[in-house]
């Protein structure tokens, strides 16, 4: 394999993170990629940031499931499970002679120590929910685990495979933010803080290894300096290109390549259904219909994206199309508004920095002075829109992707930023989680939809779309994105 | 009698003769009678959104072409302009009104320790690099015009201040101040009436390349994001926006572009323009 002849003299320059032209000919076996924002720190156990799991999942750290590049849930570190008939039982039999990128073996012990972890009063684990059913996880033996729950739930391996469920060690659990310590095909090799994240292929590892010697990962938020990044070669492939009116321009240099597929992403217009008159769900409707969702996706994304009629993914099987609930009609949203008795309304448009939020908001603002909402912009840093819209819920309007995959129980919490937490919906819910016949499923989870949508707690806009660049040389990368993660295992350069 | 009156007679048969502050006086007005206009009229409305008109060339419809919302850049340029001429024109106010008193009150009583504050406090405020204390402030108390001109004002106030004291210090020995001493009038009382008057065509001069200077920083300013927020259109964040629109639509960001320059090089060619009519050495009239 060509690949081999260059990989001392590969792993040196990469290592020392120098960009290098192969000689023609030559297939090249690293690879820079570029991501728009930096993680905090490295320990996908500890925080919610997606950027951690852009860096760090299925490339170094693994658990006992994964997301498949289509979505599906596969066989991670546990080679296969059984569960028991009335759904309380799982019992995971790991893959044999799986070690840690420190040397140490993975057991049954480090598994049962993870989920312990996790679950812990003390845990800063930032999807808790996700083991909230797991009532007892005990090794059976060094490759067996045995997880006990205390009412069956349908999503358990679903949730196994999240980057916040991944198997640490105990030696190194407690430095995995700045020196991630997996199991995974790559090794944390350097962090250069506010520049870039270096891995190397992991030699020893217990699957298929990795085709790529070396990827370093480059933090580039600004969608100009990522244009003249990727014209320069600088980085190989950005999966989520934060430029997409420049994708179509670079798509027609035979150096690259578009890559537009789907992602876990609902951007909505949120509303803060606890503020007068956003309370009443006639302004809420009059809202709804005053936007037009083809031209935000058209004006903010240059086309890019999926109008949504409710707060779920449309490449879901089980996506119910809403749409016509809240179809384009300023003159129903004007006679809402009187029916209401609102006039002369003034409110606040919190915008964080991603582009859609800000070109979108621009439109909306548009669209709402139009029925006669007066909507006021303020553009917010991503820090401060944490603080004061998603933590404080200070605001009344706002625009944001919710980018984890199935995320429609948000909604059942009273105390989340839009404060819905309506009793029937919860009530849905709480039986989805106690179901595990498929079918039911989907009908539970079609009910839930309906449901947000009659309410119309928020303007549902549409599914963000994967807009990745890539060098024309590059295959392997997943096209669409099911979980928040840069997945580089089957990554290789085919010329 | 001061020296201005004497001066004034031949001015404007010099001014019209002098290319710099013709051309510059044109560019000037011409930016200032189209934000004018706006306050009345523009060809379509700013805020007028329209997807499917994005991106058209300049055309008989849209003099500048559209924007990437389809709103009309004319349009835009000019209520840009009116944001830009208030910013720059009531920093360089704050400058002015706070910075020249200071720099009157430090040359009438030069060497005293109230000199010496004043112009160390000025050293101070010029010690720091003023963009980025303005990117401060307004990170600080939140972007917005109002921050931004306070931000660029300040700045504005050591560089009066200091030119207000050293053309007022070289005043101070001249004979006719000396008899407005001797005839018994007060400190405060001769940096107005005599003073001051013959310090104007110096201050006038600097004001407009202030003014020029003030225009950039708020471009820069919107640039960056901190300067007036949208809706409100400012030619600093249009150039911003555009920048990754360049090879679909150029115009979209030489439009802005070139409104910058314009501007500055307009305020800058008549900034120099008046420094060389009232600059008496360079006019060759005898004092």
């Amino acid at each position: 394999m060509p690949i081999r002849n260059l990989a001392g003299a590969m792993v040196a320059v990469c290592v020392m993170g120098l960009a290098v032209v192969a000689p023609a000919q030559a297939q090249r076996a690293d690879i820079t990629v570029g991501l728009v924002l930096e993680p905090p720190h490295l320990d996908p156990t500890a925080g919610a940031a997606a950027a951690i799991d852009e860096v760090v999942y299925a490339n170094v750290f693994e658990g006992l499931t994964r997301f498949a590049p289509d979505g599906d849930i596969i066989s991670g570190l546990a080679d296969s499970w059984e569960i028991s008939d009335d759904g309380l039982t799982y019992t995971f039999h790991l893959h044999d002679g799986v070690n840690f990128h420190d040397g140490t073996a993975l057991t049954a012990e480090d598994v049962v120590f993870s989920i312990d972890r996790a679950q812990a009063e003390d845990s800063v684990n930032a999807q808790k929910a996700l083991f909230a059913d797991i009532a007892e996880v005990s090794a059976l033996d060094d490759l067996t685990v045995e997880m006990t729950l205390s009412r069956p739930n349908g999503n358990l391996l679903f949730n196994l495979a999240w980057g916040d469920a991944v198997i640490v060690g105990p030696e190194s659990a407690d430095t995995n933010a700045t020196d991630p310590v997996g199991t995974g095909p790559f090794r944390f090799v350097d962090w250069v803080q506010g520049d870039r994240v270096i891995l190397e292929r992991n030699d020893a590892y217990w699957g298929e290894p990795a085709q790529l010697e070396a990827a370093t990962f480059r933090f580039i938020s600004d969608p100009t300096a990522a244009f003249a990044a990727m014209m320069a070669e600088d980085v190989d492939v950005f999966p989520n290109f934060p430029a997409p009116e420049t994708l179509s321009v670079l798509d027609a240099d035979p150096r690259f390549e578009a890559v537009v597929g789907t992602t876990e992403g609902e951007t909505i217009l949120a509303m803060n259904n606890k503020r007068s008159p956003l309370d009443d769900v006639r302004v809420r409707e009059a809202i709804a219909h005053a936007i037009d969702r083809q031209a935000i996706i058209d004006g903010a994304m240059f086309g890019y994206g999926t109008p949504i009629g409710t707060h779920f993914a449309p490449h879901h099987p089980a996506y119910v199309d809403l749409l016509d609930l809240s179809q384009y009609n300023p003159e129903r949203s004007r006679a809402l508004l009187a029916e209401a008795g609102v006039t002369g309304l003034r409110l606040s448009l919190a915008l964080p920095p991603p582009t859609y939020a800000r070109r979108g908001g621009e439109i909306v603002a548009a669209q709402l002075r139009a029925v006669g909402i007066e909507a006021e912009i303020t553009n917010m840093e991503w820090a401060q829109w944490l603080e004061q819209v998603f933590g404080a819920g200070d605001f009344d309007l706002t625009i944001v992707s919710h980018t984890e995959p199935l995320d429609i129980g948000i909604y059942g919490r009273e105390d989340y930023y839009f404060g819905y937490g309506d009793p029937e919906f919860q009530a849905i819910m709480s039986e989805l989680d106690a179901t595990t016949a498929p079918d039911a499923r989907i009908a539970l989870l079609g009910d839930a939809q309906r449901k947000i949508a009659e309410d119309y707690v928020n303007v549902y806009l549409f599914q963000l779309a994967q807009t990745g660049i890539k060098n024309a040389g590059i295959e392997g990368m997943w096209v669409n994105a099911p979980t928040q993660a840069t997945d580089l295992t089957a990554v290789y350069w085919a010329r | 009698m001061s020296a201005v009156a004497v001066e004034s007679a031949g001015l404007w048969r010099a001014a019209l003769r002098s290319p710099a502050v013709l051309v510059g006086g044109m560019l000037s007005l011409a930016i200032v009678v189209l934000a004018a206009v706006s306050l009345v009229w523009t060809p379509y409305p700013i805020d007028g959104v329209a997807i499917g008109a994005r991106f058209a060339p300049p055309s008989w419809t849209h003099w500048l072409g559209t924007d990437h919302f389809g709103r009309d850049l004319a349009s835009m340029i000019m209520v840009g302009a009116r944001t830009s001429i208030a910013v720059a024109l009531v920093a360089v106010g704050v400058g002015v009104v706070l910075g020249v008193p200071l720099g009157l009150a430090a040359a009438a009583v030069r060497g005293s320790a109230i000199d010496e504050v004043i112009m160390r406090g000025n050293d101070l405020v010029f010690a720091f690099p003023a963009l980025v204390i303005a990117i401060l402030i307004t990170a600080v108390f939140g972007p917005g015009a109002v921050n931004a001109i306070i931000a660029i004002g300040i700045f504005n106030i050591p560089v009066f201040a200091r030119l207000a004291r050293g053309a007022a210090l070289s005043l101070w020995t001249r004979e006719f101040v000396m008899a407005a001493r001797l005839a018994g009038k007060g400190r405060a009382l001769i940096s107005v009436e005599h003073v001051l008057p013959n310090i104007a065509n110096t201050l006038i001069v600097q004001a407009t390349i202030q003014f020029s200077l003030g225009i950039l920083a708020d471009a820069g300013l919107a640039y960056v994001g901190l300067g007036a927020q949208p809706p409100i259109p400012s030619w600093g964040r249009m150039l911003a926006e555009a920048q990754t629109m360049i090879a679909l639509a150029p115009h979209v960001a030489i439009v802005p572009g070139l409104a910058i320059v314009l501007t500055v090089l307009g305020l800058n060619l008549l900034g120099d323009g008046l420094r060389d009519l009232f600059d008496p050495r360079l006019r060759g009239v005898r004092r």
